[in-house]
Order: structure tokens, then sequence, then C-alpha cells
């Protein structure tokens, strides 16, 4: 049966690959601590399900201190004969394949999408990671295709993407430690202080004043968790239903649906969501980490207003 | 009060540009302390959540893909597409990408997207062709319209996906009001969507169109600069 363990344990040898590459790399005086990195980092994957968590835990510890060490480096740039070659090859690429090249990039969410629909049928695969199964289906797929239509080579296409996994870094361990945060938070009842701080502090007769609470509690609660579903039941039980619903007798779909989206317009503004947001600009290359949010924080601020005047106009109206 | 001792530390740590991993496994390690848990209880729950939370790592499965495409002139051909298209501007090639995520999303397509698959290889590149078909793009400009090419597939989805009825969001919905014994239907809740994605739309939109004519008056001072 292909299930998560199969996909964690393929990402697994890619990243120990990529702890290999780096090791090799003679050019990278650092090579020693990004193969350190990667190959812990594999171990969790490779391992993560059959060791006790706290070996798991520990090497998420290593991570964060060998990030924090900031002796995570690139190799050097490649020699300028290196990078012509290079300018020569992709220019030559284009005029020779055209639009293909866009094909088998699409391949990846065609065949995702395709998957979805046709995979819960598979008897072999897991029906509860369908989504998940998919997609790197669709990856493998594009590999194979893209393989066999530019003649290249494996190894040159995980030597390059290595080259991209360290321009990343640490960045792409990131969602996971927030996710363990997330965890700690909810354990140490973070939540439930929040909402009652929050409850504190409102005028419980204005409808406007709660309403706002509301929104602006739920956007700046996903702030702090980087997930609007995290703060969701916290603060709609604290605040959505006991005044907006009970007291002032207000829509519970309305304000289930506008609740999550001005959780949404705060997922938009924080650091913490960081697969949204700082995932995307190691991968963009950003020199600002923040350089997404930066783009993102007008728009989300206007539909904060948007969300906040929708619900206060039509919650007690239907 | 002291379990929110992660929130300063986050806030601060951030701030003061710390790095993040770091700083998120202090808050942590902080948090759990402050709870009163066992330090190896603490150690446990990050391993757990880190187990649990692996399949955001398999989005770098990825890489080698767009490595083999990118080795063999795929941001060069989206630049040869764009030069063909004379009506394209870096904001209307957002705008189409926007328009196709948000739809595509409104009916569930959610996996027809995303900062590796599309907006590196493909969005990424023939907004910035699009942005100055002649030459290299100042730095600034280049940054600055790769953080919208993600901004728009975050903010796209975001406001779209939530129209259809069987997303994780409306199901979460759903489940936390039927706990609360109140029932609605899924669609009741959708159409309350409806109004956000037309608002995010419109000022996603005019944001966008600010963007090219900022771009415009920035090309044209960089050429009346290169001209003196």
């Amino acid at each position: 049966m292909i299930g998560l363990e199969a996909l964690y344990t393929l990402a697994g040898v890619m990243f120990a690959a990529f702890a290999w590459f780096n090791l090799t790399d003679r050019t990278n005086p650092r090579r020693l601590v990004n193969f350190a990195f990667w190959a812990i980092y594999a171990a969790t994957f490779l391992l993560g399900s059959r060791v006790p968590h706290f070996v798991t835990g520990c090497l998420a510890l290593m991570l964060a201190l060998i990030a924090g060490s900031g002796k995570l480096g690139r190799s050097k740039a490649e020699a300028v004969a290196d990078v012509d070659a290079a300018a020569r090859r992709r220019v030559a690429g284009a005029n020779r394949y055209g639009n293909r090249l866009f094909l088998v990039a699409l391949l990846i969410p065609i065949v995702t999408l395709v998957g979805t629909f046709v995979l819960p049928h598979v008897p072999w695969v897991d029906p509860k990671n369908v989504t998940l199964v998919a997609l790197v289906l669709g990856t493998v797929i594009a590999f194979i295709v893209a393989l066999a239509m530019l003649r290249d080579s494996p190894v040159h296409a995980l030597g390059d993407a290595r080259q991209t996994m360290d321009t990343v870094g640490w960045a792409a361990t990131l969602p996971q430690m927030l996710a363990a945060l997330g965890a700690l938070f909810a354990v140490a009842g973070v939540g439930g202080v929040v909402s009652g701080l929050i409850t504190a502090w409102v005028p419980v007769n204005s409808l406007l004043a709660v309403v706002v609470a509301y929104t602006v509690g739920m956007a700046l609660f996903t702030m702090v968790m980087g997930n609007a579903f995290a703060a969701f039941p916290v603060m709609t039980a604290g605040i959505g239903l006991p005044l907006i619903v009970h007291q002032f007798h207000g829509d519970p779909a309305i304000l289930g649906a506008l609740g999550m989206l001005s959780g949404f317009c705060g997922t938009l503004m924080t650091p913490m969501a960081a697969n949204f947001n700082i995932v995307p600009a190691a991968l963009l290359e950003l020199k600002d980490k923040n350089g997404v949010i930066k783009a993102q924080i007008p728009t989300a601020c206007l539909l904060l207003v948007v969300n906040t005047l929708l619900l206060y106009l039509f919650v007690s109206r239907y | 009060m002291w379990v929110l001792i992660g929130v300063p530390i986050v806030v601060i740590g951030f701030a003061l540009r710390f790095n993040a991993l770091l700083v998120v496994t202090v808050a942590g390690l902080a948090t759990g302390l402050a709870a009163g848990l066992d330090p190896v209880d603490i150690v446990s729950a990050f391993g757990k959540a880190v187990a649990d939370n692996r399949y955001m790592g398999l989005i770098w499965l990825t890489l080698p893909v767009i490595a083999l495409l990118e080795r063999n002139g795929l941001k060069e051909q989206a630049r040869h597409l764009v030069a063909r298209v004379h009506a394209a501007t870096a904001g209307r090639v957002l705008m189409l990408y926007f328009v196709a995520r948000q739809m595509t999303a409104a009916l569930g397509l959610t996996s027809l997207g995303g900062h590796a698959q599309m907006v590196r290889p493909l969005i990424a590149p023939m907004a910035e062709a699009a942005a100055n078909r002649k030459g290299q793009l100042a730095e600034a400009i280049q940054q600055q319209l790769r953080a919208h090419a993600a901004a728009v597939d975050n903010i796209a989805v975001f406001f779209g996906e939530d129209i259809f009825i069987a997303i994780q969001s409306i199901l979460l919905i759903k489940g936390f009001l039927e706990q609360n014994g109140i029932t609605v239907a899924p669609l009741q809740v959708s159409v309350w969507a409806i109004p956000t994605a037309v608002a995010a739309l419109l000022i996603h939109g005019t944001r966008l169109a600010l963007l090219d004519r900022r771009l415009r008056r920035g090309l044209a001072d960089c050429a009346s600069g290169a001209a003196r």
C-alpha cells in the first residue's frame, strides 16, 4: 500500500542525496555544516515513524542549533566559464524544446488534480492521503518525462536542485517547527488565556465593538499562531458564539465564514505562517525574507475591514 | 499568564532578526517550561509535531524537476512567450494568474498552483519578462515582482477556496458549530465567502494596476536617466 510512509522515504532519500552532494562539494568551506543539517533532516524523514518522538525532538533541536549558529553556507559561485556555458545551454534548450518545457512543468499540477479524483478508487493507495500521493506521483512522472525528453541526467538534476535547496536553507524546516510551537501552545492552554484577555477588554453591549473584537482578534491570534484553523475554535468559543450569536442573535453561518476569512487576513501578515510567506520568499531568492508579507499587507488590511463591515451589516439580518 | 511567554519571545526574536528557527524553538521550550511540563515531554512534543507534519516537506520533491527544466531553458522560454504577447504587462500577467487561481480554487481545485509548482518556474519569470522585454530589470524591481507573484498565489487561493463546500476550512467551521449544538449546511457557510472573494479580486486587481503604473514610470525614469 502506498501511503505517507513511502512518500517520506522518497523525500528522506532526496535530502540524504543533498547532504551527500554537500559533503563532496570542495568549493564550499562550510560543506560539513551543510552536510550535517541535511543529513539530520533526512533522518527525521526516514526514521520519524520508527524511533521514539523524543529522538526526533532531539534531532529537531540539533537542526535549530545548526541554523542558529549561522554557519550554514552556499558553495562559492561557479567559475565564469561554467556560468557562460550554463547560459548557452538554457538558450539552446528554450529554442529547441519551446513550449514543451511548459507542458512538463504543468504535468505536476495536472497529474495531482487527476490523481485526487482517480486514486481513491485504486486499492493500493492509502485513501486518507490521496492528495499528497497524487502530488508526489505527479512530480515523479514529470521527472521521468523531463529526463526522457531533455536527455539529461538525474545526477545533474539533483545537483542543481541541491543548489536551490541550499538557497532555501533552514527556512525549509521552519513550517514543521512552527507546527511544534503550535502544539506546545495548545498543551499549555495559550488559547484560553488569550481569549480570556480579549473578552475582559471588550465592551459587550455594542455589536460593532464585539464584531471588531472578533474579526481583529481572529487576525491577531492567527498572526500569533500562524494558522487560522488554530485561532478559529478559540476566538469563536470565546467571543463569536457567546456574544455575537447568543447575545445579539447573529447568524452562526455568516459568523463562521467571515471569522475564518478574517483569520486568513492574519495569515497573510505573519512570518509564523512560514509555508505561505517565508518558504516562497526563500524559493524565489528574495533578499528580504519578509518581502512576500510586505506585498500582502495592504490587501490583507483592506480585506479585514471588508470582512468586519460585512459581518456587522449582515450578521443579525439573516 | 506565564504560558504567554512564547508570544513576546517570537515577536522580539523576529523583530531583532535572530534566526527564526532558533527563535521558534526557544519560544516552544519556554512555553512548555512555563506550563510546568517535564523537559523530556517538551522535547517529545517537538518530535511528535515534527514527525506528524513531515508532509509539509514533501513539496521539496518538486525541486529536481524544476532544476531540470530550468537547466534547459524554462525561464528563457517564459520570456519568449511573453515577448510575443504585446498586451502583456507584469500586472496583467499576475492578474490573469490571480483570476485563474481563484476560480479553480472556488471549484475545489486548489492543487492547480502553488509556489514551487507554478510561481517559481512560470509566473515569476513571465511577470519579470513582461515588465522589461529588452534587458535586465533593476534588482529592486525584480525582487518586488517576485514578492508580488508569491502574494498573488496566496491571496487568490485563500479568498477563493472557501466558496467550495468541501474544503477543509468550511468543514472545520461546520464541525465546530456542530460541537456547540448548531447545525449549518456547508453551502450556508460557503456562500458568505463570495462577497469577500469579489472584494479580494477588486482590491488586489486595483493594486496590480497601480503596480503597472509605477513600473511604467520607473522604467521611463531609468530611460531618461540613461539618456542624460
